[in-house]
């Protein structure tokens, strides 16, 4: 936790290169259409219906998209938990990818919310709450974007520390003792928060019951999602990490990615196989040779494959076998989720949903305002560690 | 939920997330909810419906609700919705396979321990202490449609094509009724005008309304008097997902009907059985303890930390 003795500093360089251009555009074209369905409601420009009320935007940008926030979180949980202080330089690009990550679900839930303009509600008429798993996880992810800020803070003060303006000067120099009074009970909540919505997001769809597909109905589904938002968090550090190693010329932690990688290949193992025994204990196992079936394989097989590749030593120390065994545990990871709100539920044979291209439109401009965001970020703040090497001002 | 030693025990001897599978042995003998004593419903007899669909018309009539042409799109000339929609709240459906026939009457089924309400984030759908009607509040609603994907009946619509859009679902009828009501013929009935409008202008009375109660009696009083009419001499709502308001007698297997065999069991139940297990056994014990914990971790964590970075600077 000495985050003093440890050097963040903006990556710097040209924001508006080529593609960054077209990263606005893509978002700027999710915007346009994003624009149209508040005028026109969500039939306009979605294949959403009366059986599929739920589409990409709830399973993947939300259900998915909070997981891949979830870097922050597995991180955390190692470096202030499990005390494995070496991974420190990892924290603060991680809580960033989170925020973005968690941001971006926040900001498609508003879009897909066909009465968005009553969301203030959920937060202030405390009197009204219910049981509804949905709601805990709706508090908890407002609470842990508050949160992440916070986490975040020490980025932004950093920068005006060196501001022209003294009054900017003192005021950072305060948010930072601040922040760093309050970092444990801040650290805390960080992790209680991600470890309730996760699983809640496994609870919420105990409540479709009859409609689930006995794969994927299980009481287990919290401790499920909870422990697959886990893995996909290292993944995400992983893919992020060598990202801006390769992009903006960071020295690349390849032995801490190393360490971390094998970390992320038992957490994925222990998922596949608590994912194994649910279904054989359950009787559920002569299901598995079905069309939707394939599904449940694919998670299952793709999640082994990337722990397989990270167990062999050599090839974990490679960054390039680092990469592939990360995308492979993400893809399961996602997969899992998508399956879980969209393969599993099923509300009858006269209904049917695919994503029209509207739809997929928005979902591709809020990831790449993601991204425009992401390297704004680290590109004009002290995020990523190590000092500013000369080659980044390419 | 109440809180008694042994489950004080349980959650103490198993703690946090670990409450989430004991939770699951807890609940092998549950308190189901009742439907209230005023609790309203409707019964349907598919031995009396001849399909003429008036209570299609009537409901849409009494509650504002758009013809929709179905798939007379281009002439515009009838409504003929398919099925439930956000401008049908109640259908005729058929049933044929072979000489085997019957109508079905699709709506709300106002359950005892319903799903919708479960899902919603402010009880936007909410059960009426009194009349057990399951009414929608739009103020409450903030379009999240998981009503949707809770209810095992396929019964919440919802308003894809508006900007403004709201839940669409029977309510019984709830605000037509200006007056209190009386039993009339061993049925508690509103005044004309006021009652749900799809019993109030069925020419076969094949569906009727009344307290819940009064329903269940005539029902077991039409099974006894008919014997071999029915199909398994069952009221499909008597007990299936913890009994429903809307109750039905069918000459047909029910599950022909969309109504399938969804068991005794609450639909939230399973769901519910996770989130109070972790969350309300014990009001927020699990997510404090679990606070508490990560904090004490961490501050050990970093004060020895801090420690060693002193020894190391001293020499």
């Amino acid at each position: 936790m000495n985050g003093q003795t440890l050097v963040h500093s903006p990556v710097g360089g040209k924001l508006m290169t080529g593609p960054f251009k077209v990263l606005l555009a893509v978002a700027g074209i999710g915007a346009i259409v994003a624009l149209y369905r508040f005028f026109l409601g969500l039939g306009a420009v979605s294949s959403l219906n009366d059986g599929y009320p739920w589409g990409i935007w709830i399973a993947f940008d939300v259900v998915v998209g909070t997981a891949l926030g979830c870097g922050g979180y597995a991180v955390a949980l190692l470096v202030y938990i499990l005390n494995r202080g070496k991974y420190h330089p990892l924290v603060r690009p991680a809580v960033l990818t989170s925020l973005l990550g968690y941001g971006f679900a926040t900001l498609a839930v508003t879009i897909d919310l066909g009465r968005f303009w009553s969301l203030w509600k959920v937060a202030i008429l405390f009197w009204r709450w219910t049981h509804s798993p949905q709601l805990e996880v709706a508090l908890c992810v407002a609470a842990y974007n508050l949160v992440l800020l916070v986490e975040l803070s020490p980025a932004l003060f950093e920068k005006w520390r060196s501001s022209p303006s003294t009054s900017l000067r003192a005021w950072s120099e305060r948010g930072l003792r601040f922040v760093d009074r309050g970092l444990v009970w801040i650290l805390a909540l960080g992790i209680l928060l991600p470890t309730m919505h996760q699983s809640s997001l496994g609870t919420m769809m105990l409540l479709p019951g009859p409609q689930m597909h006995p794969l994927w109905f299980t009481p287990w589904l919290p401790f499920l999602f909870l422990w697959n938002s886990i893995v996909i968090g290292y993944a995400v550090v992983v893919l992020e990490a060598s990202f801006s190693a390769a992009v903006f010329g960071r020295r690349r932690e390849t032995a801490m990615l190393t360490s971390l990688s094998s970390v992320a290949a038992w957490v994925a193992l222990c998922w596949v196989a608590f994912r194994l025994v649910e279904v054989a204990v359950a009787g559920k196992l002569p299901l598995v040779a079905s069309a939707t079936g394939i599904a449940f394989l694919a998670e299952v097989l793709l999640a082994t494959a990337g722990a397989a590749i990270l167990l062999s030593q050599e090839r974990r120390a490679r960054p390039m076998w680092q990469v592939r065994a990360a995308i492979l545990l993400l893809l399961a990871g996602a997969l899992f989720r998508v399956n879980t709100y969209m393969v599993a539920f099923s509300p009858g044979p006269q209904w049917s949903y695919f994503p029209a291209l509207p739809e997929l439109l928005i979902t591709f401009g809020i990831v790449a305002f993601e991204v425009v965001l992401y390297i704004v970020a680290v590109k004009t703040l002290p995020i990523l560690g190590g000092a500013a090497p000369a080659a980044a001002q390419r | 939920m109440s809180l008694n030693r042994r489950s004080l025990l349980k959650v103490i001897a198993t703690g946090g997330v670990a409450a989430t599978a004991s939770s699951n042995t807890a609940a092998a003998a549950p308190e189901h909810r009742v439907a209230p004593a005023g609790a309203m419903g409707m019964l349907y007899d598919t031995t009396l419906c001849i399909g003429c669909k008036t209570c299609v018309v009537a409901c849409k009539q009494a509650n504002d609700r758009q013809p929709d042409p179905g798939p007379w799109e281009s002439e515009k000339l009838y409504d003929a919705p398919m099925d439930l929609n956000a401008d049908t709240k109640n259908i005729i459906k058929l049933y044929h396979e072979g000489d085997v026939r019957s109508y079905f009457k699709a709506q709300c089924m106002h359950c005892v321990d319903p799903a919708c309400s479960s899902a919603c984030m402010l009880g936007s759908l909410h059960k009426d202490e009194v009349t057990g009607i399951v009414s929608y509040n739009p103020y409450y609603c903030v379009g999240c449609r998981y009503c949707q994907i809770a209810c095992p009946f396929n019964v919440p619509k919802f308003e894809f094509n508006k900007a403004s859009p709201k839940i669409v679902k029977c309510e019984l009828c709830r605000h037509r009724v200006k007056e209190a009501a009386t039993v009339v013929g061993g049925f508690t009935r509103y005044p004309p005008g006021q009652g749900p409008a799809c019993c109030e202008v069925c020419p076969r009375q094949a569906v009727i309304y009344g307290k819940r109660d009064e329903l269940l009696a005539e029902a077991k009083r039409r099974i006894a008097e008919n014997p071999g009419r029915y199909c398994q001499d069952r009221i499909y709502g008597e007990t299936e997902v913890g009994g429903t308001q809307v109750l039905y007698l069918s000459h047909v297997p029910f599950e022909k009907l969309g109504l399938p065999e969804f068991g005794d069991r609450p639909i939230p139940e399973a769901a519910y059985t996770v989130q109070d297990g972790i969350y309300w056994r014990l009001p927020f014990v699990a997510p404090v303890a679990l606070y508490s914990v990560l904090a004490a971790v961490m501050i050990r964590n970093r004060r020895a930390e801090t420690g060693m970075s002193e020894k190391e600077a001293t020499p």
